[in-house]
């Protein structure tokens, strides 16, 4: 439902009604091909809200070229027929017939039982804000106007120009937090979390498009707090991108071109004065009025920033029982978060309704598959005008002609849509009349329309593989239409070598395996413990397997979230939840030291003081998690007076009398985090370090409480914290990398010396107690269980993803998903998110009994393999293995594993003998589109 | 003298840059029509017999993009 707005919901868990109102399209999206001629034929033009207003749309348009559906849509308040009543061109030149003018707003009724609320953010608007200049100085353009500037396909197909004079930029400036952590101009406390990384990456593809572009960026803290995103920052600086540590305070024309200068102040406490083509405004993010309102007819709570509240155990929870939250809308993130987030609130949503799953689900029933084997080929070419997208170019009639002669065509159809519904039927009709064994479509892509003709043969009772397609429209008459003659030379070439291939497909069986039910979570942690319950509660039965002898983890050692929630009694909750589960079988001082198998059947052995036991299951959860770097710097293990975090909110919780009757106390950051043998952020240390500061301030406030930093990373909400923290009176200390801090153990006191970036002097702080904020490492076992399992780590020895943003929670291989501290340092939770997001992906293996593979899998010929096995190594799946002919004989075979393979074909690239190929994509058949594209 | 037409043949990824040809299409870029483009599940699928038969048949060019 797309241009729909949620109007009321009613109801409660289990069981809402949820009223939603649809604005007209005004185009029949069943109709519309999206061709695209009527934007070309209509009049009126208006500012391009995707292109943030850089470039002018049409009245009629599609959003963007990637936009799903892809179907056009009017604009209701521009369309010169909707609002006075003449015109209508679109509706002339539509050749689907696709233009609805009469479309009218409608109100549809749905009853779900459960919700989940993805709203999203808007930019901040610095307009209005005259220091900043926006909407003044025309070179001051917000990053989301940079981003279309620097994309390909945006108003200036990528060139980075001047907004003012179309003048290439040679030096451009990003001032980061506007818009955030900002009171005193927009009432933004908060960090946006995501505007560092987004100025380094535009920063750095702006390097791309201008070679020696000058690029500064001026910032209060880096906060690169994410996986790989401290390297990503390290990058920036090697490729000369210059940093300032201050906030920019205003902006001023230059001269009367239209550059801007600024005043700013150096490290080394200097006021420069510098000039620039184009400043960009890193904006930070908000919640839009409409996520407000929403919040408010569904009666949730939202915190003092108008972001929804959530409970730090439930992160995807909302106040309202039933109604779940992801993305933006519980506070600021980026990609990677919210895609966890977004699969986690599908976990949290589907676990009060698992017991009625699949309840409203319908099957599709197909006729009986025809055996074709052994009939010569009886081919049928269905060629498509697509309106006049193709036959407006190509003479599609002397193609159809063509097409006749080709060797094994019986028959030939031309149509105006050979997608739409009723051609589908004489498609289906003509398939069996003529008793067709193989299909050809010439008209657009595969990618698009390949799954629909599919269906179209499985209805037809063929094997869906005996396809294919001729790409005469988005690879032909698209994109030469102004060479009719050779787009129609090239529409009857590629028809030619779709037949040649055709003739030669082989229908290729259905590859389901079985799904083993069970599920196996390595790691008895917070992110180990919220997986097995999160799949228990939905019916899964879960293998729980812990390395110590009690369940918990890291998290027993934690008192409280930034948030202040305490975080024991949850976990000791947690803990009991999961033992008492019927369907949870703990497993504790159990190691797994042997795995094999693929998605829905694996078998894990794991080993209990010796003793060994298979587990049988379909999916699996690695939740291995982290541990505590134990430094050997800054006095650590010679002094008493020197903590890790972790000792040391022990320490203060029991009492001890050194923090007790402490008077100074000095918090290092980053011991053992972003430097050169580990070259990543932490992530959790700042807040922990500020919230321990705080609560030292609190209890006595004539303490001195220093924190020696290098960036201040409470990234998000947690801002809040660091504000706190000034306002008591903490002191915040910067230091660099190359400049450390050094502490001395003196017969009292510890001596810690700094050098202090404002005095430009070093200072010595007598220090009662040092507090080291180390890093977190991979726990030993990760590397280990990594190979048990055929997973990657990475470069820091953390467990890798599938993809860093789109598949957070996924290993490559099928079945296996990871979740917690094994994955990246970070906050609990986050790794209830993770843990919770890894739980929903699993229900998607483990939920069905047999799972559908694609069928394009390489097949082994056993007459031309001789077992060299040279496709064993190059295999990026691990699908291969080689086996013995027959028992008792030397030969040797390979064997491939179809629920691993993918269908790469890397194999056959690799094979000396044509001794493993893969389906419809075979050496013969790729070898008869060449003869055929080349035969005249 | 009659302008030299060459013969290209490519091998396209379906997921990178047999997609990419498609949105060329979407956003109408033209280009001369001498390219033959033969889509593949992977790059990596394609070989190296293939690209010498389409230079031994006349091919002027072999493009395997991926």
């Amino acid at each position: 439902m797309t241009l729909s707005e949620i109007e009321s919901v009613t109801g409660e868990q289990g069981n809402f009604t949820v009223t939603v109102r649809r604005r007209p399209r005004y185009v029949d999206p069943d109709k519309c091909i999206a061709c695209g001629e009527c934007a070309r034929k209509c009049p009126k033009k208006t500012a391009d809200e995707y292109n943030q207003g850089i470039s002018r749309r049409k009245a009629i348009y599609v959003q963007y070229p990637q936009a799903v559906p892809l179907k056009y849509q009017i604009d209701p308040a521009t369309c010169i027929k909707l609002t006075r009543g003449k015109c209508g061109a679109c509706e002339k030149i539509c050749p689907a017939g696709a233009i609805r003018f009469d479309d009218t707003e409608t109100r549809v009724t749905v009853r779900v039982g459960s919700l989940v609320l993805a709203p999203g953010f808007q930019s901040f608007d610095p307009s209005g804000i005259r220091t900043w200049g926006y909407g003044m100085l025309p070179n001051v353009v917000t990053a989301m106007e940079l981003e279309r500037y620097l994309s390909a396909s945006g108003p200036t197909e990528g060139h980075l120009v001047r907004p003012s004079d179309g003048r290439e930029v040679k030096k451009v400036a990003f001032l980061q937090c506007v818009g955030s952590r900002d009171l005193n101009k927009c009432s933004h406390g908060y960090c946006s979390s995501v505007c560092c990384m987004y100025a380094l990456k535009q920063a750095t593809m702006a390097l791309d498009h201008v070679p020696g572009l000058d690029a500064s960026i001026f910032f209060m803290d880096m906060r690169t707090a994410g996986k790989d995103f401290e390297r990503y920052y390290n990058r920036a600086r090697d490729l000369g991108i210059h940093f300032h540590r201050c906030r920019v305070h205003s902006l001023e024309p230059a001269r009367n071109d239209g550059s801007v200068y600024f005043r700013y102040i150096t490290d080394q406490g200097k006021q420069v004065k510098d000039e620039f083509d184009l400043v960009v405004l890193s904006v930070g993010l908000e919640v839009p009025e409409s996520a407000r309102d929403l919040a408010k007819s569904t009666g949730m709570a939202l915190n003092g920033d108008g972001f929804a509240a959530v409970s730090s155990f439930a992160p995807v929870a909302s106040s309202v029982p039933g109604i779940y939250l992801c993305g933006a809308f519980s506070g600021p993130k980026d990609i990677p978060h919210s895609v966890m987030e977004a699969s986690a609130a599908a976990a949290a949503a589907a676990q009060p309704l698992a017991e009625v799953r699949n309840s409203l689900a319908k099957t599709v029933t197909y006729p009986e598959e025809r055996e074709v084997c052994g009939e010569p080929p009886r081919i049928g070419v269905f060629i498509c005008h697509c309106g006049s997208n193709i036959a407006g170019v190509i003479d599609v009639k002397a193609v159809a002609e063509y097409a006749r002669g080709l060797p094994g065509v019986v028959q030939v159809e031309r149509s105006l849509f050979t997608c739409s519904q009723d051609t589908q039927e004489h498609f289906r009709e003509i398939i069996r009349e003529q008793r067709l064994n193989r299909v050809v479509v010439a008209a657009c892509t595969p990618r698009t329309h390949e799954a629909l003709f599919k269906e179209t043969l499985k209805a037809s009772g063929l094997n869906e593989y005996l396809f294919e397609m001729a790409n005469i429209r988005n690879q032909g008459s698209w994109v030469h239409a102004g060479q009719p003659a050779a787009a129609t030379a090239k529409a009857r070439d590629l028809v030619r070598m779709a037949v040649a291939k055709a003739g030669l497909l082989q229908p290729l069986p259905p590859v389901t395996v079985r799904v083993n039910p069970n599920a196996l979570v390595i790691g008895g942690g917070v992110a180990g413990l919220t997986a097995a319950l999160g799949l228990a509660e939905q019916g899964f039965p879960v293998h729980l397997v812990e390395r110590a002898c009690q369940l918990g983890g890291n998290a027993l050692h934690l008192y409280r979230t930034w948030k202040q929630e305490a975080i024991l009694p949850f976990v000791e909750k947690l803990v009991a939840r999961v033992k008492d589960h019927p369907l949870i079988t703990v497993h504790v001082k159990t190691e797994v030291v042997e795995a094999e198998g693929y998605v829905g059947n694996f078998r894990s052995t794991i080993e209990r003081s010796g003793t060994r036991t298979q587990i049988d299951h379909g999916a699996a959860v690695l939740a291995v998690g982290g541990q505590a770097h134990k430094p050997a710097e800054y006095a650590y293990g010679k002094s008493r007076q020197v903590f890790t975090a972790l000792e040391f909110d022990k320490l203060h919780l029991v009492g001890d009398e050194r923090i007790k009757h402490g008077k100074t106390f000095v918090f290092i950051q980053c011991v053992g985090s972003r430097n050169e043998e580990r070259p990543y952020c932490s992530r959790v240390c700042c807040t922990h370090s500020i919230q321990a500061a705080i609560a030292l301030k609190e209890e006595q406030p004539d303490r001195n409480v220093y924190i020696l930093y290098r960036d201040i990373r409470t990234y998000g909400l947690r801002e809040a914290l660091y504000r706190q923290a000034r306002e008591l009176g903490v002191v915040f200390i910067n230091y660099e990398l190359h400049q450390k801090p050094e502490v001395q153990p003196g017969p009292h006191q510890l001596e810690v010396t700094v050098w202090d970036h404002v005095l430009h002097r070093p200072l010595a702080i007598d220090a009662d107690v040092v507090v080291l904020a180390t890093a977190i490492v991979p726990n030993n076992d990760a590397d280990r269980l990594a190979r048990i399992y055929k997973v990657p780590v990475d470069a820091d020895g953390f467990l890798q993803e599938a993809h860093a943003k789109l598949r957070p929670v996924d290993f490559a291989s099928d079945g296996l998903f990871l979740a917690g501290l094994a994955h990246y340092p970070k906050p609990i939770e986050e790794t209830i998110t993770q843990a919770q997001a890894a739980t929903a992906r699993a229900v998607t293996v483990l939920a069905r009994r047999r799972i559908s593979l694609d069928a394009i899998k390489a097949v082994v010929d056993p007459e031309r393999c001789d077992g060299c096995a040279l496709c064993l190594d190059v295999c990026p799946y691990h699908a291969i293995s080689l086996e013995q002919v027959e028992a008792g004989s030397e030969r040797r075979r390979v064997r491939v594993n179809a629920a691993k393979c993918k269908g790469c074909g890397v194999c056959q690239a690799t094979c000396p003998k044509d001794g493993v190929s893969v389906g419809g994509f075979t050496l013969r058949q790729l070898s008869a589109q060449v003869k055929a594209a080349l035969a005249c | 003298m009659m302008e030299f037409e060459p013969k290209i043949l490519a091998f396209n990824c379906n997921w990178c840059s047999y997609a990419a040809a498609d949105l060329a299409g979407t956003s109408r870029m033209q280009y001369p029509a001498d390219l033959r483009i033969i889509r593949v599940m992977c790059s990596g699928m394609v070989h190296p017999d293939l690209v010498m038969e389409a230079f031994s048949r006349g091919a002027d060019g072999v493009m395997v993009m991926g």
